[in-house]
């Protein structure tokens, strides 16, 4: 019984040694210090132990040099975690230039991950085993907060705004999902697993179905909403081109610029007079109400697929086939 | 600090300024120690506006144009009018202070009615700014309407919570403000104050000087933002 | 012939009538009334508590529905943060102690000591009254859109009960500055303070300047809740996130309220009971004083994973390291005092010991948090919820009890058992230990907090954290019998049954209603133990 406890978990992503290497330094160092503070009391109050309460106590009243030394020393130390602790958290932030992307949304009380490929799936994501994966999901609700605690990575969902996580799984199996922020009477309920796969095997579990991809579904929603009426794709339409646009920076008639993200694309879905590109008058209406999270998704990742005008179209991005994949350097 | 001796073993053993209260040694020290009191007070204050203050801030960087739109809604003859009848009571208060430090009584009580009346002024004129907006339906909530663009709508709102956070928090001040006047005003009249000891019309004054500093920065804030651009 | 020899006056037995406590402007007997009212909250918040030890011993959520649940955890939350732990130290200690401690007669505004109670009174109830009507279920965090839009508790009544309390620990920090600026005994400058004003100062500053924030923010979300007001709400283009960046920017100075008081008690009993002057004495003051600033400076490292900028999230956790140097020194300096100290090992003392090592393990878990790479992983989970507890109670709990026993005599003129509180501290040592110290091993595991049902291979640690639960539940109620016991039954305690220095121990057990009969003029610093001999009176 006793063995089958754990008690530290999985490391099943390429981030999770380095948190625990921080970790366990970050435990040393403390549990140097606590011991040592435990032992001076202990001794300390046995030692100079007066049953009586009659005696009075050494007449010390302090000393600079100890008072300078144990304020900069655990200055330093704290400064070395600091330090490490940072570079850590700057390794888990900042993804990768080439991930396979998931989208996600979560809401009261359920992820629903969407590949791009087609395939969605409830409280469940299938990842290949070897690669880095970016999730980018948001809520639809209230807060949430996405937690895989085997690959040592939580962000959280806020609605309204884009968040992301990435990590690049190094075993093969099954691992906690969880919400972990607070939402309400199922929260604890808001779990499911990653599986993680054999490249081949998630090859075999991709082509199992799941119709259109994100981009097909997008190009498709584009139609229907009426953007292809003015984003026409050689930019003589009333709105500008979205050709090649992603990752772009582009001058607003505020005069600041701005970079064409996934946040920037939705805000101007959702709210078009915010940002206006320069030289393009506050013409387009809102779609807020028309199209939901999913559809904005897709819309993003037909955007995101969209060559530069005058090229050929590039392959389509798909996990299928990584090295055919254009860089997708999009902001986390 | 004031060095009271070793004090008196039986605390009604002699003679003491009738308002002094019994665990301070002498008038000096309750003064002071009323004075300060207002201070700190005044400066948690800031910290309680300061927090609509810091929404503000936030939501203005990001929604300019509503902020522009949100100001021009607000009547700027009102808000004016209402900047001067505070600073104009803020001199009426000072004044009043002033006639009780030098004990003339009933000068006092002139210039504190004449405060609280100011006072009232503003709080009538913000009634009906206030309903204004009422009728205009520009309360923000289920009923808010905004003819424009929808975004414009949503963001007019936040811009209107401010409005109404704000404005409404000070007039809540100012008739706190009124009615620890009115406190005051009948203290004076039943010669309470004398030169030495009139320690509540001065914090009084204080915590008035305070309102109205308040609203000369919600003035500009809510009447005045981008307003040269709207009469270019 | 026969004298009769008439029984001193006290500030007790002075005046007997219901009437004459409820309108009191004495504050030792306001400390009183508030040391009632925070052991019902107390006893509320710990009631929660077992609920909810009880619900985490099976994975599955069978106990109580998830919505009972959730109202179990937030109203413990809600009644230990804002009813037990901010005012239990000023409130209580402070107002009876600190006063005599400088030589006052009373604080600067007792008639608004008294007013501050009822506000607490007010704000109690309206907060008993959202529990008994249904209880509020959104953490005692309360963050938007959940708070705002989608719960079906009795937020309002909750918020407004928060908002009126935090009132009365505005006028008790207004109260407590001005009497220590203005009313000290001749004699007394601020260098021969002793630490634990030095400590409700520095407290002081903190209630002063974070709780209007708070109350503006719990206000804007129930009007957010109640009018439609759209400041939190994505839909409207508002910023969910903004409401946590205005509750921690109160939340984080607020645990700083809870844990400095304790702090100074730790220098009163230690000093006294190694009968030893504190050793840096200027150096615990100033880091007082470090901590109440600093802690301004923080509030953002509860938002790592909010969206904060990553450059943001660096400055932060540059400042959360920074503020745990002063608690360092503290805890080096009452190390210090130790050595070569005269250590009478009583009760008082005996919770020192504990808020050693217990505090020392809340504090230190703190750089985990601090350090960014491993927030990511810890945030949320019960790491979090051990950490702050070893401070929360550990700590500031523990701190309580030591002041609470060591001015118990001097409150109530009686001794309690000393064998029947060494053993309630160590029942509660132990009993905390096992409580809190699984819940570090949870978290890194990755059991997130406020969960109803959990995922089978926690429940082992979650047994024992339970277990321990039940031993501190024995502990706590014990040192409730033997306290009260003592007021039937104990021994007379006398002016100065500790030896200490420090005015309040020259004059009478329970001290006279005006305190002094002569003002004290005072001559030397605060810890004098080892020059002079001391009373016994």
């Amino acid at each position: 019984m006793l063995s089958g406890i754990p008690l530290f978990p999985e490391q099943a992503s390429t981030l999770a040694s380095e948190v625990d290497n921080l970790y366990f330094f970050v435990t040393a160092v403390t549990a140097f210090f606590a011991l040592l503070v435990v032992v001076l009391v202990i001794i300390f109050a046995v030692k100079y132990r007066d049953p009586t309460g009659e005696k009075v106590g050494a007449p010390i009243t302090g000393s600079i040099p100890l008072e300078l030394g144990w304020s900069i020393i655990p200055f330093f130390i704290s400064m070395a975690i600091f330090g490490w602790a940072t570079i850590v958290f700057f390794h888990l932030v900042r993804a990768p230039d080439q991930t396979l992307e998931v989208y996600s949304t979560g809401k009261r009380w359920m992820w629903r991950f969407q590949h791009i490929d087609g395939q969605s799936e409830i409280n469940q994501l299938h990842v290949p085993l070897g690669r880095p994966v970016k999730v980018i999901f948001t809520s639809e609700d209230v807060l949430h907060s996405l937690y895989m605690p085997a690959f040592r990575v939580k962000a959280d969902a806020i609605p309204g705004r884009y968040s992301s996580v990435w990590f690049t799984p190094t075993k093969v199996g099954e691992y906690h999902l969880f919400c972990a922020e607070y939402c309400g009477t199922k929260h604890s309920g808001m779990i499911g697993s990653v599986v993680v796969m054999e490249p081949n095997d998630y090859q075999t579990w991709l082509s199992g179905g799941g119709g259109m991809s994100m981009a097909a579904r997008g190009e498709q929603l584009f139609q229907q909403l009426g953007c292809v009426g003015c984003h026409l794709k050689d930019g003589s339409g009333r709105g500008p081109s979205l050709a090649g646009k992603y990752g772009v920076q582009e001058t607003l008639a505020s005069g600041a610029t701005v970079t064409i993200d996934d946040t920037y694309i939705r805000e101007s879905i959702l709210t078009p007079q915010m940002k206006l590109v320069a030289g393009y008058g506050p013409v387009m209406p809102t779609f807020q109400g028309l199209v939901n999270e999913q559809g904005l998704m897709s819309l993003i990742e037909f955007i995101k697929s969209l060559p530069p005008s005058g090229q050929p179209a590039a392959a389509q991005a798909s996990a299928a086939a990584p090295a055919a994949a254009p860089a997708q350097g999009g902001p986390r | 600090m004031s060095n009271g001796l070793a004090a008196h073993a039986d605390p009604h053993g002699h003679a003491h300024h009738p308002a002094l209260q019994h665990h301070f040694q002498t008038l000096d020290q309750q003064h002071e120690a009323a004075t300060l009191g207002m201070w700190v007070f005044l400066v948690t204050e800031v910290m309680f506006f300061g927090g609509l203050l810091m929404a503000y801030l936030l939501y203005r960087v990001w929604y300019p144009e509503a902020w522009s739109e949100g100001s021009l809604e607000l009547d700027i003859r009102l808000g004016g009018f209402n900047t001067v009848v505070l600073i104009a009571s803020s001199l009426t208060m000072a004044l009043g202070v002033r006639a009780a430090q030098t004990g003339a009584q009933r000068t006092t009580v002139r210039w504190l009615l004449l405060t609280m009346a100011l006072g009232l002024t503003f709080l009538v004129v913000k009634f009906f700014e206030y309903k204004e907006k009422w009728d205009l339906n520009h309360i923000p909530g289920p009923n808010f309407v905004f003819e424009g663009p929808q975004e414009m709508s949503d963001h007019l709102q936040i811009f209107f919570s401010l409005y109404f956070g704000l404005t409404g928090l000070h007039a809540l001040h100012m008739v706190i403000g009124v009615s620890i006047l009115s406190v005051i005003t009948w203290m004076a009249h039943r010669r309470r104050f004398t030169p030495e000891w009139y320690t509540p019309v001065e914090i009084s004054g204080l915590y008035w000087h305070f309102v109205d500093i308040v609203w000369i920065f919600l003035f500009p804030l809510l009447y005045l933002v981008d307003r040269a651009h709207q009469l270019g | 012939m026969t004298t009769t020899v008439l029984p001193r006056v006290t500030y007790v037995n002075v005046r007997h009538s219901v009437a004459s406590w409820l309108l009191t402007k004495d504050h030792k007997r306001i400390g009183i009334l508030y040391l009632i009212v925070v052991s019902i909250a107390f006893l509320l918040g710990g009631i929660f508590a077992v609920g909810v030890r009880i619900e985490l011993t099976t994975p599955q959520g069978d106990f109580v529905s998830a919505d009972t649940y959730n109202r179990l955890f937030t109203m413990h939350g809600v009644f230990m943060v804002f009813f037990v732990l901010v005012p239990v130290v000023p409130a209580v200690l402070g107002n009876f102690a600190m006063p005599l401690m400088i030589g006052a007669k009373d604080v600067a505004f007792p008639r608004i000591n008294l007013l501050s109670w009822y506000v607490f009174v007010t704000g109690f109830l309206f907060t008993l009254t959202a529990m008994v009507t249904g209880g509020v279920d959104t953490g005692w965090t309360f963050y938007t859109p959940y708070s705002s839009s989608a719960s079906n508790s009795n937020v309002m009544l909750t918020g407004v009960g928060v908002f009126i309390t935090g009132f009365s620990s505005i006028l008790t920090g207004l109260n407590f500055m001005v009497t220590i600026h203005r009313m000290r005994a001749p004699g007394l400058t601020w260098f021969r303070l002793p630490l634990f004003v030095w400590a409700i100062y520095a407290t002081s500053l903190v209630m002063i300047l974070a709780t209007p924030v708070i109350a503006i923010t719990v206000g804007m979300m129930a009007l957010e809740r109640a009018l439609g007001f759209g400041i939190f709400d994505p839909r409207l283009g508002g910023d969910p996130v903004l409401f946590q960046h205005l509750f921690w920017f109160y939340s984080h100075p607020a645990v700083y309220i809870m844990i400095l008081p304790p702090m100074g008690v730790i220098s009163e009993v230690i000093a006294c009971f190694s009968r030893k002057n504190i050793f840096g004495y200027s150096f615990v003051a100033f880091s007082s004083l470090a901590i109440a600033v600093f802690g301004f400076l923080v509030w953002a490292h509860h938002l790592f994973v909010s969206g904060i900028s990553p450059y943001s999230a660096m400055v932060f956790s540059f400042l959360s390291f920074a503020v745990a140097i002063p608690s360092a020194v503290k805890t080096f300096n009452w190390t210090a005092t130790l050595y070569q100290g005269a250590i009478w090992w009583r009760a008082p003392m005996m919770w020192v010991f504990g808020f050693l090592g217990l505090f020392l393990v809340g504090g230190l878990t703190g750089l985990f948090l601090a350090s960014l790479g491993l927030d990511v992983h810890l945030h949320d989970t019960y790491f979090v919820v051990a950490h702050f507890h070893y401070i929360m109670v550990g700590g500031a709990i523990m701190g309580y009890f030591a002041g609470l026993h060591y001015w118990w005599p001097k409150m109530t003129g009686k001794m309690f058992s000393n064998s029947m509180a060494m053993l309630a501290a160590l029942l509660v040592f132990v009993g905390f230990n096992l409580t809190f110290f699984p819940q570090f091993i949870l978290g890194y595991l990755g059991m997130p907090r406020r969960y109803h049902a959990y995922s089978e291979e926690f429940q082992v640690l979650n047994v024992l954290s339970s277990a321990g639960a039940s031993i501190l539940a024995v502990g706590y109620s014990l040192i409730a019998a033997y306290l009260l016991y003592s007021l039937w039954r104990g021994e007379e305690a006398g002016a100065n049954p500790w030896k200490a220095t420090g005015l309040e121990w020259q004059i009478e057990s329970p001290p006279p209603p005006d305190n002094f009969a002569v003002t004290p003029i005072v001559n030397e610093g605060a810890y004098e133990y080892s020059k002079r001999e001391i009373k016994v009176v």
